[in-house]
């Protein structure tokens, strides 16, 4: 698509495109840089504003709500659990929940393991299932040393593994991603789903924690 | 892993594979993400899609991992993606450094002095 600069490229935000938010800082490099190519793409039509839109809307609605609902479903319901662990992907369409292209794993809590989940090379993380990853996880310092210390890492998170628990460390990558289902507490026999979902939080999918107690 | 891995006289690492080695104690910091942060995670989702395909998770790994060792200390997450992204679509012939400059000095003309973006 060809333009003319100066008459159209304020179609998405009119003569005075920028206004001041409540922090004021300058523009960085970067920053410009992403509205730069935004912009560019818009213009060219590889994407429209609305799709652009749409997507930081969707973008904002990710929580780990989804995560949360495909667990209690699993608390709750054997079969389920049993095509989660298969096909994490599949299973998330069952409940209307889109977990994108990517494959993931789901692994499971039991008396006898731990498991928790880092990406060593990067920041892969199932964001769709459970919102934009922390900074931490993105840290050097638990990219670093999760593989090698994990009991360490999770006891500064205030989580700790008995001994007789074997830790299992699952590196993530761009190919394939990890979920931990949780045990589920105890004391919640009889619990709903929703309820149950209320009892779990993102850092216990990414293994770090466990489930919130019944009654906390 | 390997001893000579290990110890770095075979194959030395690069600066992303750090996973083994030693860091000081996992400081639990988040903070919400800003609008010019969603807007490169929007960018680069739409590029991915499968409508567009138009850059693949590996390409953005291998872009962020080419911008060097100073990269994972001076810049911010979102930073190393939006270059990478950039450099992608350059080398695709999707955008010309030439309109990418000229774009962005407009848009740092257009931004009054000390404020920050619109959400």
């Amino acid at each position: 698509m060809t333009h003319d600069h100066d008459s159209d490229r304020g179609h998405d935000h009119g003569p005075h495109p920028y206004q001041p938010d409540l922090e004021a800082a300058p523009l960085t490099h970067y920053q410009a840089m992403t509205q730069a190519v935004g912009e560019l793409l818009i213009e060219k039509g590889v994407f429209s504003a609305d799709e652009l839109r749409a997507m930081l809307e969707a973008i904002d609605a990710k929580s780990p709500a989804a995560g949360a609902r495909m667990v209690a479903r699993a608390w709750c319901d054997d079969a389920f659990k049993a095509r989660l662990l298969t096909d994490v992907n599949k299973a998330a369409e069952e409940l209307g929940i889109d977990a994108g292209a990517i494959p993931i794993r789901a692994v499971e809590n039991t008396p006898d393991v731990h498991n928790v989940i880092v990406c060593t090379l990067c920041s892969c993380y199932p964001r769709l299932l459970i919102g934009l990853p922390p900074d931490w996880y993105k840290s050097r310092a638990y990219r670093s040393r999760t593989v090698r210390e994990p009991r360490r890492v999770l006891a500064e998170f205030g989580t700790a593994i008995p001994e007789d628990v074997e830790v299992r460390v699952h590196d993530s990558t761009a190919d394939l991603r990890y979920m931990v289902l949780p045990a589920r507490p105890a004391g919640t026999e009889g619990w709903d789903e929703t309820a149950l979902a209320d009892l779990v939080t993102r850092d216990c999918m990414i293994g770090v924690s466990l489930p919130k107690s019944p009654g906390a | 892993m390997s001893k000579e891995r290990e110890s770095g006289k075979v194959l030395l690492r690069r600066h992303h594979d750090m996973g083994g080695l030693p860091a000081g104690p996992v400081e639990a910091s988040e903070h919400d993400y800003a609008p010019w942060e969603k807007r490169v995670d929007a960018i680069l989702r739409l590029l991915a899609d499968s409508k567009r395909r138009l850059i693949t998770t590996d390409e953005l790994r291998r872009g962020i991992e080419e911008l060097g060792p100073g990269a994972y200390d001076e810049m911010s997450y979102y930073e190393r993606w939006i270059a990478s992204v950039t450099n992608n679509l350059i080398e695709k012939g999707v955008l010309s450094v030439d309109e990418l400059g000229r774009r962005m000095a407009e848009i740092s003309a257009a931004w009054p002095a000390g404020t920050e973006e619109k959400p």
